[in-house]
């Protein structure tokens, strides 16, 4: 308790002046605005239904975000989200529909859901091996498995929908915890989880220095090495969880489609909620707000009629707007 | 009467963010001329040359080139107007071809398009004004550092330059290397071009500079004839005291009781590390503060920064509390109880996003930590403890690190490495940048921590604070120890002798 | 033509032609028909939009920057193409060029005026132009009209054997070797890319510099874009998904530096024309049924080829292999 005390005295010291409060709150006033307007304009918008429908939507963005948010953090960037999504959520249906996985369902589904998180661990490791090891920019090193990662998963479906039926794997994504979806409670509790290991963990802090002054960090005997590798194996497990969550709801899994323009998606959301790509910055609730914001945007289009393609556009202004309103803030 | 200078720069003055840079500084410069600038770190020379050449807008005084007032917009603009500078950094284009780093922007053209056999032929004519017969077809990275910097200098007359700045040119040539560039310079004279010389290497300025000018906080101290001056002269000069004016006892925060056992803690052996760094020894004892000393580039960071296992020796020993062996990463170092604060805060030591709490417990977050989280209320004592022990004024341990001031910043590093417990506390100009005050705080706090036993080795450019602090100063000189001036025969002549390399005044 | 062009004896760009030449000659011993009229237009038709952006996306990557905006623009500029086709080719081709032009004037000005990276700033034209192209096409292929010349540009070949698009694609080609290697603009391209702050010391308008190169892009991907309408017989919204990434790994494996200062265009030709040949053989090898990999492998296959080259390219990985074109060697003259 002693702590809160704390923040309240420095609070009041410091005086915050509306305009401080807009500036640290930018994001999360921005999602309020959106929901008023659509309280004023969109029809239906105060229902249930409503709010399942973007919870839903909106929880694989804020998975993949979350990730995205920690390697931006550490200077990097992932492009190979997208594809990782498409290769684990045709891998665990490949697992429990396989023949092993018919005769011992139980096993069959425990297997399926952990090798598709293997994939995605692997996959993040790939990343940041190739980072690591040959000093290549994350943009180029992560392209590689963006194109190879969903040609796997296209290779192992054949390119041909796997439609399942497997109610237990389908909690994943249709599945309700006290009336709420489980993937959207699922990344709130990633979200809590990672926010608390960046604020409270040794490994948090030392993402943050990598990030933010690699050089400092390395003679402060942090291994930046080992940071980045950690950075990209999370990204990657919970895109492989985001990925196996897509299936789930379309009980079926799709590797042309999957996960497409996701990394686009988790970029946005992240900058959306104050990542800085210069990295040191890891808002993980920020992305949280950053990808309800991105949701509710297009939402709001879809609702009043509006083209649903304007939303691609409106995303590509906000993620411009956002960047610069970030590099002018830092000034 | 003197012909008309091809330089006068008069009464310039700059200042950044209110604090002066330039005050009242002229310069000037003959035809044909070697004029050497030199002075400390921050005195004022890059600052000079860089509004000389456009890249800074003076806030007062004139310029004149060859008599006619001039105020060149970007260093580009000085180059077509007859002033280039050679930078530090060969500022060329390492992958492309020797040619196109002497043409670019004056290319000849036939019919539109690049002829590029004439601007072969162009380059090669140019080059060979310097006696420099190479192939001109290939990228600028297959030659060394002295032939790039030779063809940085034709690019320079390429464009008919009056002056030529020259920034540090030696800083990364061999010996024979340097002998090439002399005669460029000589060249250069005899062809009636000035060169503005820019260098720390004294020995240099007397083997080809006709005059020397310094400068020591913003401010011109002399003009000599090169023939008029001793290096003794010009460091003590540069350095603002010289042998009549000794400092005032207490002139720092160090106190003049030296503790300092028997115990060996550090002992380098002809340390080196292939370049700047060639034959470095030195001994640490417990509870002592040594002062590494030297002039700039003379490889005093280098070689700390091979103890702490930063960079990898390339022959001679290292021996850390009696066990021989380097170390292969800082968290080695850390681990066996070294800690290091960087000379350059910024750049090597703040993370400037994070907080002071986050900033001053991340060398210690391995001991800290169990289990990797970092238990918060053990967390916060610790360094509520540290901004009392150490009077950090802020506004409170959240702050971000960046906000504060210098002095602030640099006790929140010296907390991060004191918060290890080390055994040997390595400081590189551990009150650089900081203002007078802190300055003497953060001086009584290296004496005090001493006392309680703990091992300093301290880089300094300030002599008052190696007399009046150090046990015993080890000065370096091109990468070796000169010297070793124990307290008894510390003092400013002997210092200044072996920092400007009268070895045998400083052994007497 | 030796001495007209300053090849820069740096970039070593054996090693992708003889890949090419190896592929070819594997192929047309074990393939009757790849050395077939027919096959070899096909493949250059085809191939003359992958070989258009890629020829774009290398200038880019020269001056260091990235254009993830072309695929994006090809849909875009190809509904636009579809729509003006009634007004035949002579219409339809400066406007799916324009419109790419335009796309790429707008990544310039986000780049060097709201001083936002090239990544971010053609991520966000990526979707932008997606967006565009979806919403006046209204989400569906934008048919052209079969009654002007449109189509005929995409059908008729030149002296009855050269497709239009291949002429196109020539002209490029030619035009953007002669700019690199022949023109100031050309040399301020790599010099940007080289070291930009000498770049700003040798007088180089930077900003200009790399706002022509990314409107360069962009009219490639415009161009890219009729050669689709015109060939498919309609405008693609959704087509062009991934292509970027086909563009840069062509100019990745034609041996220019994603760190830019260094690059080759008949190199960037050769690393297209490497790729679409890896899709071609396999289309062979299925049709001939020895084995069946699947179409998918190629995103494998061009996934581990991408690998391949950027590891060569780092110095570390080049290391392992070769002296690294990119590593001073220090000679003594």
């Amino acid at each position: 308790m002693s702590e809160s005390i704390n923040t309240t005295t420095t609070a009041k010291e410091s005086g915050k002046s509306l305009q401080d409060l807009i500036r640290s709150n930018g994001t999360f006033l921005a999602l309020i605005a959106l929901i008023v307007i659509n309280m004023l304009i969109t029809p239906n918008f105060l229902q249930l239904q409503t709010l399942y429908v973007n919870l839903t939507q909106v929880a694989t963005i804020a998975i993949v975000a979350l990730g995205m948010t920690m390697v931006i953090a550490s200077g990097g960037i992932d492009l190979s989200v997208g594809a990782v999504m498409a290769l684990s959520g045709a891998l665990a249906p490949y697992i429990f529909l396989s023949d092993f996985g018919v005769a011992n369902p139980t096993m069959g589904l425990v297997l399926a859901i952990l090798i598709g998180l293997l994939a995605g661990l692997v996959c993040g490791m790939f990343n940041g091996f190739l980072i690591n090891q040959f000093a290549i920019q994350p943009i180029v090193a992560t392209l590689v498995l963006f194109i190879a990662a969903r040609g796997l998963a296209q290779v192992l479906t054949n390119g041909n929908l796997q439609v399942f039926d497997n109610p237990a794997f389908e909690f994943l994504g249709t599945g309700r915890i006290l009336g709420l979806p489980f993937q959207a409670l699922a990344a709130v509790v990633l979200a809590l989880a990672l926010s608390w290991v960046v604020r409270r963990t040794s490994y948090g802090r030392y993402l943050l220095a990598v990030g933010g002054n690699p050089k400092a960090a390395n003679l402060s005997g942090i291994s930046v090495n080992r940071v980045r590798l950690l950075t990209y194996a999370i990204c990657g497990v919970l895109a492989g969880f985001a990925g196996m969550v897509v299936s789930a709801i379309n009980s079926a899994s799709d590797a042309n489609q999957t996960g497409q323009l996701m990394e686009l998606d988790a970029i946005a959301a992240a900058v959306v909620g104050g990542a800085s790509l210069m990295g040191g910055k890891a808002p993980i609730i920020g992305a949280l707000i950053g990808a309800c914001i991105i949701q509710l945007v297009k939402y709001t289009l879809l609702a009043n009629g509006v083209h649903d393609a304007v939303a691609l556009i409106a995303k590509a202004v906000i993620i411009i707007l956002a960047v610069y309103v970030q590099l002018n803030r830092a000034e | 009467m003197e012909a008309t200078p091809v330089l006068r720069m008069t009464s310039i003055d700059k200042s950044f963010g209110g604090i002066p840079a330039l005050s009242n500084a002229s310069l000037t410069i003959r035809p044909g001329e070697v004029h050497a600038l030199i002075g400390q770190n921050g005195a004022g020379k890059s600052t000079m040359i860089k509004i000389l050449n456009g890249a800074y807008k003076k806030d007062a005084g004139d310029i004149e080139l060859d008599g006619n007032p001039v105020q060149f917009g970007s260093p580009h603009e000085a180059q077509l107007g007859g002033v280039s500078t050679i930078f530090q950094e060969v500022n060329l284009v390492h992958y492309r071809s020797v040619t196109e780093n002497i043409v670019l922007g004056q290319e000849p053209k036939k019919f539109g398009l690049i002829d590029w056999p004439a601007a072969h032929r162009r380059a090669q004519e140019v080059l060979m004004r310097f006696g420099l017969d190479i192939d001109v077809h290939k990228p600028l990275h297959s030659y060394n550092i002295a032939i790039q910097q030779l063809i940085a200098i034709a690019r320079a007359v390429s464009f008919d330059a009056r002056l030529v700045i020259m920034d540090e040119p030696t800083s990364s040539l061999d010996e024979q290397e340097k002998q090439v560039l002399f005669k460029v310079i000589r060249d250069l004279s005899a062809e009636n071009v000035a060169v503005l010389y820019v260098s720390h290497h004294l020995d240099e300025l007397f083997a080809v500079c006709d005059r020397v000018t310094v400068m020591r906080n913003g401010q011109m101290i002399a003009t000599h004839d090169i023939a008029d001056v001793s290096k003794i002269g010009l460091v003590s000069e540069m350095i603002g005291r010289d042998a009549n004016q000794i400092a005032k006892a207490g002139a720092t925060g160090f106190g003049h009781n030296h503790a300092g056992g028997d115990k060996v803690v550090l002992e380098l052996q002809s340390l080196s590390n292939g370049t700047s760094v060639q034959d470095a020894s030195l001994i640490v004892h417990q509870g002592e503060i040594v002062g590494l000393a030297g002039l700039l580039g003379s490889g005093r960071t280098e070689t700390v920064s091979m103890i702490f296992g930063a960079d990898q020796p390339a022959g001679g020993t290292i021996r850390f509390k009696g066990k021989p062996g380097a170390f292969r990463q800082p968290a080695q170092a850390i681990n066996a109880g070294i800690g290091y604060c960087t000379e350059d805060r910024k750049a090597e030591g703040i993370i400037p996003g994070l907080s002071i709490r986050e900033n001053l417990t991340l060398a210690l977050l391995p001991r800290l930590a169990s289990r990797g989280i970092i238990p918060r209320a053990t967390e916060r004592e610790l360094v509520d403890d540290f901004i009392a022990k150490l009077g950090i004024k802020t506004a409170g341990m959240e702050q971000p690190i960046r906000e504060l001031s210098g002095g602030n910043q640099q006790k929140v590093l010296l907390a991060r490495w004191l918060a290890t417990e080390p055994e040997l506390l390595i400081l590189d100009e551990p009150t650089r940048g900081i203002d007078v005050g802190a300055k003497r705080e953060i001086q009584a706090l290296i004496e005090g921590l001493s006392q309680s036993g703990l091992s300093v080795l301290m880089i300094s450019s300030e002599f008052e604070e190696l007399i009046e602090g150090a046990n015993r100063v080890v000065v370096l000189q091109e990468g070796k120890t000169v010297t070793t001036l124990e307290k008894d025969n510390l003092t400013e002549d002997s210092l200044l002798a072996a920092v400007a390399g009268h070895v045998d005044v400083a052994a007497e | 033509m030796f001495g007209f062009f300053d090849r820069s004896r740096d970039l070593r760009t054996e090693g992708v032609w003889i890949a090419v030449i190896i592929v070819v000659l594997f192929a047309s011993l074990r393939y009757d028909n790849f050395l077939s009229l027919y096959n070899v237009q096909t493949f250059f038709a085809y191939n003359s939009m992958f070989i258009l952006i890629a020829l774009g996306m290398a200038l880019v990557i020269m001056t260091g920057g990235i254009d993830l905006s072309v695929g994006s623009v090809v849909a875009l500029s190809s509904v636009v193409a579809a729509y003006a086709s009634p007004y035949g080719i002579q219409v339809a081709l400066p406007a799916g060029l324009l419109t790419g032009m335009a796309a790429g004037a707008i990544n310039a000005f986000v780049i060097t005026r709201m001083r936002i990276v090239p990544f971010i700033a053609t991520l966000a034209m990526m979707l932008g132009a997606r967006g565009m192209a979806l919403v006046l096409a209204d989400n569906k292929s934008v048919s052209v009209d079969w009654t002007s010349n449109f189509t005929k540009f995409g059908l008729t070949r030149v002296f009855g054997v050269i497709p239009w698009a291949v002429i196109i694609a020539a002209i490029v080609f030619i035009a953007f070797w002669v700019i690199l290697e022949k023109t100031t603009l050309g040399r301020r391209i790599l010099t940007i890319g080289g070291n930009p702050e000498a770049a700003k010391l040798m007088g180089v308008p930077v900003n200009r510099t790399l706002a022509i190169t990314y409107v360069l892009s962009g009219g490639c991907a415009g161009l890219a874009g009729v050669i689709l309408a015109s060939g498919f017989g309609a405008g693609q919204p959704l087509e062009g998904l991934g292509w970027e990434l086909s563009a840069i790994a062509s100019v990745v494996v034609g041996g220019t530096l994603l760190t830019g200062g260094v690059g080759s265009i008949p190199a960037t030709l050769a690393g297209a024309v490497l790729l679409g040949l890896i899709f071609n053989i396999l289309n062979f090898e299925n049709g001939q049924g020895q084995i069946s990999l699947s179409a998918y492998w190629q995103s494998v296959i061009r996934g581990a080829f991408l690998l391949i080259v950027v590891v060569l390219q780092s110095n570390k990985g080049g290391s392992l292999f070769r002296r690294k074109a990119g590593q001073p060697t220090a000679e003594k003259p």
